[in-house]
């Protein structure tokens, strides 16, 4: 029989050493798995972890890592702070896209006008449009004690039927020839996010990385970011030690709004180009994922937003080229979650085989 | 001499890095009342547990009745005639009394059989229950009358019974020490685990001393003194705190009128209050636990809001503040519940340190932490306060509850507060902490400090407390001067027996 045991003090060891524990574990099973559909294992996993980076192509593939990974960090970091307090923002998916609409429409509104100031004008409209979309549920959860989960959930719906209608109505490109869409700010110089395209570097990715920094410092270095944590792990404790709720509700939901917003923003003036149907593609909802890969941690989040990226890019590859099925890739990338969030046990208690003896 | 009821015989279980009980002998005659005695982490739980076949001891014998025991379980300790009446009760608030029995039961008769057993047994031991209560509406004496009952249903040979009376009244021990005396004039034998030295002295025919997984001996309570049975549990000679002379200053903390909903589901409300502490001055609050303890320290620490006027420090209405603002004012309370409440479990002392001394030890700038400070404020709590930790980089959890209740108590002794509020600050302490901990509190009034202490050691709040209220169910009594009050005083002010029937045995 094994039993877990509590360790008194959580593993510092473990706690570094599950994430790889994880990725290999999810190598082994996804390899069966893939073996299962009847494909070289070996060529598939190489083809997921291996291609992207330094494969033939990849040259191609590497600026989109950070193409993808940026969003994923910037939504991730801000909602990791709410999840260590015990605050579920489920809709940043909404909050992104609410940030593309609100920046890309300053953009819009600015065309042609040449001038530096339009780029930092979508910057500040796409953090506080998402800011907005997040302060509804904070503000009901505050003031009615509305749960949070569903709020932002369901605004993610709503904020996805207002896409469709700027789309198709106030944002639509006027020299579109009726197609839906907003112009493509790719072809508006003062308002597109791209530093180097060529590399796939915008200003997103320096987003992401000064948020990274940001969180660090707050949650190490700041009385609010201890307040987050002490929320998250005591809550009686953090009311004790005068922590308002109110507070902290709007702060967490805020900061966590704002930086999906400056992702959709990001994101519309660059990669995407503009305001479309099928704009928004579930970054809000893979941040989630990254957030908890990365254990809320901001440099963890940095790392797990690129593992994430790249099983993403590599999954493409072997789908293309492999004809893996998109279910089974996904299924492989469940497992990565799955074998963190158990391996993650490991930090907080040990194995013991206990020996039971006859009655 | 005739044959002993249990006989233990160099039993010995180790942990990790510790060796709970190392080579424990003793017997316990038949229709005798055995106290173990000793501090939290002598090893008290550990041995009743092999004696209850919760834990397996690594070496050792127990001999029951002349034969081999070795239970492999509860359930067979239980079928060779030993029960346990457990400290934390396991009973479920919404069913009935005799639910709740049929449910620890192997084969529960049909419950109209069951309780008329419950009652039958009930009658003869002086214990009245009625088995269609629910017990939710049971007071903490009543409930542990089920768990009594529960284990006499078995007709038990060996009674176990952990810190029974922590929970009760002076006259609801009373009525407890009734029933126990019964039971051993018909045989039945009872191994008493307890701290307080007056009870075993009174109850108990022997009594055996552990210290550190060890015995170091044992005696008849009757003809040793209480003294001399405590300097055995710890060690060495024990320090009585000293109360020096004390000139009373203006009043530091009023209340007056102060009704309060409690803000969780089973709480209790606070009905009307009035209370003055002036400076220099320690008020004991006894009561039972339960009886709106937690919500008046709430109240005070600033986590459940009241009217402004409601509560005043120094003149000034503090009732709307919140915690940080009254720690600036100098009101600094200390929570019973350690983990959780007092203390963050998974942080590390530093940042526990950090918890509520941020704004007296400014140990933030401009919101900015200053680790450096915390760090140093946390070993100073640590050194001060004889915390035994390997530093104050470990988590709050890996303290033992002694330890970190020194910790707690040490880091708002040491911001220097104006008002102090504790509530149990001795809880689950061993004698020599709690020593220090009520000499420390005695020194902060000297020191022209203002101090409520909130406790349910009646022993603990006659030896440092100047005056005495009682809190019962939400309504706090009259406070009376400590000097000349007697027991009898002290529980009719804690409610009595709480309604209860006194038992006619």
């Amino acid at each position: 029989m094994i039993r877990l045991e509590k360790r008194p003090q959580p593993s510092r060891a473990w706690s570094m050493a599950t994430p790889v524990l994880a990725v290999i574990a999810t190598m082994v099973f996804g390899g069966l798995l893939f073996a299962a559909l009847g494909k070289n294992p070996f060529q598939s996993i190489e083809t997921i972890f291996w291609e992207p980076l330094f494969g033939e192509f990849s040259f191609y593939y590497r600026p989109q890592l950070l193409v993808k990974g940026a969003p994923l960090v910037l939504i991730a970091i801000g909602l990791s702070l709410g999840f260590r307090a015990g605050i579920w923002n489920i809709g940043a998916e909404g909050q992104y896209i609410m940030g593309a609409i609100a920046g890309a429409g300053v953009g819009l509104a600015f065309y042609p006008l040449d001038a530096w100031y339009v780029f930092p004008l979508m910057v500040i409209a796409g953090a506080l449009g998402g800011w907005a979309w997040a302060m509804l549920p904070a503000l009901l959860k505050v003031k009615f004690g509305t749960n949070e989960i569903l709020v932002s959930l369901m605004l993610v719906y709503v904020a996805e039927q207002l896409l469709a209608s700027m789309s198709l109505g106030l944002l639509k490109n006027p020299e579109g020839f009726g197609f839906p869409g907003s112009r493509n700010l790719n072809d508006y110089a003062a308002g597109n996010s791209w530093i180097a395209q060529d590399i796939g570097l915008h200003w997103g990715v320096a987003a992401a990385l000064i948020a990274v920094i940001f969180a660090y410092v707050l949650l190490n270095r700041h009385m609010a970011g201890f307040q987050i944590r002490l929320s998250g792990e005591a809550p009686r404790a953090a009311r004790f030690a005068g922590v308002n709720p109110t507070r902290l509700i709007l702060l967490c939901l805020g900061l966590a709004g704002a930086l999906a917003g400056m992702a959709g923003l990001f994101e519309v003036s660059g990669p995407a180009g503009q305001v479309s149907i099928d704009f928004n593609v579930g970054y809000g909802f893979t941040a989630i994922i990254v957030a908890f890969l990365g254990r809320l941690h901001p440099v963890g989040i940095l790392l797990a937003a690129a593992l994430m990226a790249l099983t993403y890019i590599g999954g493409e590859i072997a789908q293309g080229n492999l004809g893996l099925p998109a279910a089974a890739i996904q299924v492989f990338q469940g497992m990565l979650l799955f074998f963190l969030l158990a391996l993650d046990l490991l930090t907080n208690y040990r194995l013991r085989r206990t020996v039971t003896e006859g009655n | 001499m005739s044959q002993p009821l249990l006989s233990l015989k160099g039993l010995t279980k180790a942990y990790p890095g510790v060796i709970a009980n190392n080579d424990i002998s003793f017997d316990i005659g038949a229709g005798e009342v055995h106290a173990l005695l000793g501090e939290n982490g002598a090893g008290k739980s550990t041995l009743v547990k092999m004696i209850y076949g919760l834990v397996k001891p690594d070496s050792g014998t127990m001999t029951l009745r002349g034969d081999a025991y070795a239970p492999a379980e509860p359930r067979a300790a239980r079928a060779d005639g030993i029960a346990m009446v457990f400290q934390h009760f396991s009973l479920f608030d919404a069913l009935n009394v005799a639910e709740n029995i049929a449910l620890g039961m192997e084969n529960p008769p049909p419950m109209r059989d069951l309780a008329s057993r419950i009652r039958e047994v009930s009658e003869t031991y002086g214990l009245p229950l009625d088995p269609f209560r629910t017990v939710g509406d049971l007071s903490a004496g009543e409930r542990q009358r089920v768990e009594i009952i529960r284990c006499l249903l078995q007709d038990p040979k060996l009674l176990i019974m952990d810190e029974p009376t922590s929970v009760l009244t002076p006259q609801e021990v009373e009525i407890l020490f009734k029933t126990l005396e019964k039971l051993r004039a018909e045989g039945t034998s009872i191994l008493y685990i307890s701290h307080k030295l007056e009870e075993i002295r009174r109850l108990c025919d022997t009594a055996t001393i552990l210290r550190l997984g060890q015995v170091v001996g044992g005696c008849i309570p009757r003809e040793t003194t209480a003294r001399d049975m405590a300097e055995m549990m710890v060690g060495s000679a024990l320090k009585t705190p000293e109360r020096s002379g004390r000139a009373l200053g203006e009043v530091a903390l009023d209340i007056s009128g102060l009704s309060v909903a409690s803000p969780a589901e089973f709480g209790t409300a606070l009905k009307n209050l009035h209370l003055t502490v002036r400076q220099g001055e320690i008020l004991g609050i006894g009561g039972v636990a339960g009886n709106g303890q937690e919500e008046l320290l709430g109240v005070l620490s600033g986590e459940i809001p009241t009217e402004a006027e409601a509560v005043k420090l120094a003149g000034q209405p503090v009732g709307r503040m919140g915690p940080t603002e009254r720690r600036t004012l100098g009101l600094l309370t200390a929570p019973e519940e350690r983990l959780g409440h007092a203390a963050a479990p998974d942080m590390s002392l530093t940042e526990n340190a950090l918890l509520t001394g941020a704004v007296r030890e400014k140990l933030e700038h401009r919101g900015f932490l200053r680790w450096g400070a915390a760090r140093a404020f946390a070993e100073k709590i640590i050194a001060e306060f004889d915390v035994r930790t390997p530093g104050p980089e470990n988590a709050a959890r890996s303290l033992s509850g002694g330890n970190l209740q020194k910790f707690v108590i040490g880091r708002e002794v040491l911001q220097d507060p104006d008002v102090l509020v504790v509530n149990q600050p001795t809880w689950g302490v061993d004698a020599a902490a709690a020593a220090a901990i009520r000499q420390a509190l005695l020194d902060l009034a000297a020191n022209g400090a203002a101090v409520i202490c909130i406790s349910q050691d009646l022993d603990e709040l006659m030896e440092i407390a100047d005056r005495f209220a009682a809190l019962n169910e939400g309504r706090l009594s009259e406070p009376r001067p400590t000097e000349g009050l007697s027991v009898d005083e002290i529980g009719l002010m804690m409610g009595g027996a709480h309604g209860m029937e006194v038992a006619n045995v």
